[in-house]
């Protein structure tokens, strides 16, 4: 199967390699036998293989995918392009700089702050309630940046939070033990906030997790306008 | 400022929104029998109802346009800082002078 792939920095170009097919092979797999077998030197980055550390993303055919669950089968039967992860800096091969993502998670207040000490009693959390319904919809990420990759908005405006940034914030504006709300809520909405959003999902198309950011964002949005409103909330 | 910004735009959407279905619903019932200036400007001149129904309605479109044009070249051509300042402002008051003046013919006696 030929297999391209990009070598270099930000400037670079997309090298040839034919690799062997096999049953249930994954991107990541493909990636593996490279360095493997036909170049030692190639830089990427993974570690569970099972889609839990949210490590081994890459742009796969020109779309952002976790590489160790997206088995070739369903992507590239005609052939694989395997690229660094849209929108963050490119250290070297297919493995992306990413601290500017995670810059965003801190400038979005991403952060659970406490309001009770290890020696008080644990807070009770209703599992049925509307705010833990709404964070429990988006508190399965695993950071692997796809909706960052993904998204049109954080290509177009460097200082944008970007989506995963923005869930986080939103599972925990709905935390109901969290004690930084108000805080976080300015957090969201300073310049580059979730009023950029344009709503266009690709984040959601692209979750591996089938998490929904955009309707986390839409929740932000509404909590941001309802309080500047007076409306409360 | 930009969060501001979205929040205005809101507005002025919710302000236009029942503009537009006037704006229509009296062009439909006006064009019935055949459409006349005289017949508009019988409606409109001296009229201090439709001067401040239109002037609402431009105020509050300049004002969207520009804070909509103002994403668009931001992210389609990376303006940025004093230069999107004035984009803005320029499209702002260009919207109010050239709606403001379509107002003023029709509205004037």
């Amino acid at each position: 199967m030929t297999t391209l792939v990009w070598r270099g920095g930000e400037e670079g170009a997309f090298e040839r390699f034919e690799v062997p097919r096999q049953a249930s092979q994954t991107v990541l797999d493909v990636v593996v036998w490279i360095q493997r077998n036909a170049d030692a030197t190639l830089a990427y980055r993974y570690a569970c293989r099972v889609g839990m550390c949210g490590s081994c993303a890459m742009m796969v055919n020109g779309r952002p995918r976790w590489t160790c669950r997206t088995h070739v089968d369903k992507v590239g039967e005609g052939g694989l392009e395997i690229a660094p992860l849209r929108n963050l800096p490119v250290i070297r091969d297919l493995a992306v700089d990413m601290a500017p993502f995670f810059e965003k998670w801190q400038a979005a207040d991403g952060v659970f702050a406490p309001t009770k000490t290890r020696d008080e009693p644990v807070a009770p959390v209703q599992p049925a309630g509307a705010a833990r319904l709404a964070a429990a919809a988006g508190i399965e990420c695993i950071n692997c940046a796809v909706c960052h990759a993904a998204c049109d908005v954080v290509a177009a405006n460097a200082d944008y939070l970007g989506p995963a940034a923005l869930n986080r914030a939103w599972t925990l504006q709905n935390d109901v033990r969290d004690g930084a709300r108000s805080a976080r809520l300015a957090a969201v909405t300073q310049d580059g906030g979730c009023q950029n959003c344009h709503a266009q999902q690709g984040c959601t198309a692209h979750c591996p997790n089938e998490l929904n950011p955009t309707a986390s964002i839409a929740g932000l949005k509404r909590m941001a306008v309802r309080k500047s409103l007076g409306l409360g909330g | 400022m930009e969060f501001r910004l979205y929040l205005l735009q809101r507005l002025t959407a919710l302000v236009m929104a029942p503009l537009v279905i006037g704006h229509i619903a009296v062009m439909i019932y006006a064009v019935q029998g055949g459409l006349s200036a005289a017949e508009i400007l019988g409606r409109t001149q001296g009229s201090l109802f439709w001067g401040a129904f239109y002037g609402l309605f431009v105020l509050a479109a300049a004002i969207h346009a520009a804070i909509g044009l103002r994403t668009i070249v931001q992210e389609w051509l990376r303006l940025e800082g004093a230069a999107l300042h004035a984009l803005t402002c320029l499209v702002l008051f260009g919207l109010l002078a050239l709606g403001g003046r379509a107002v003023y013919a029709v509205v004037a006696a």
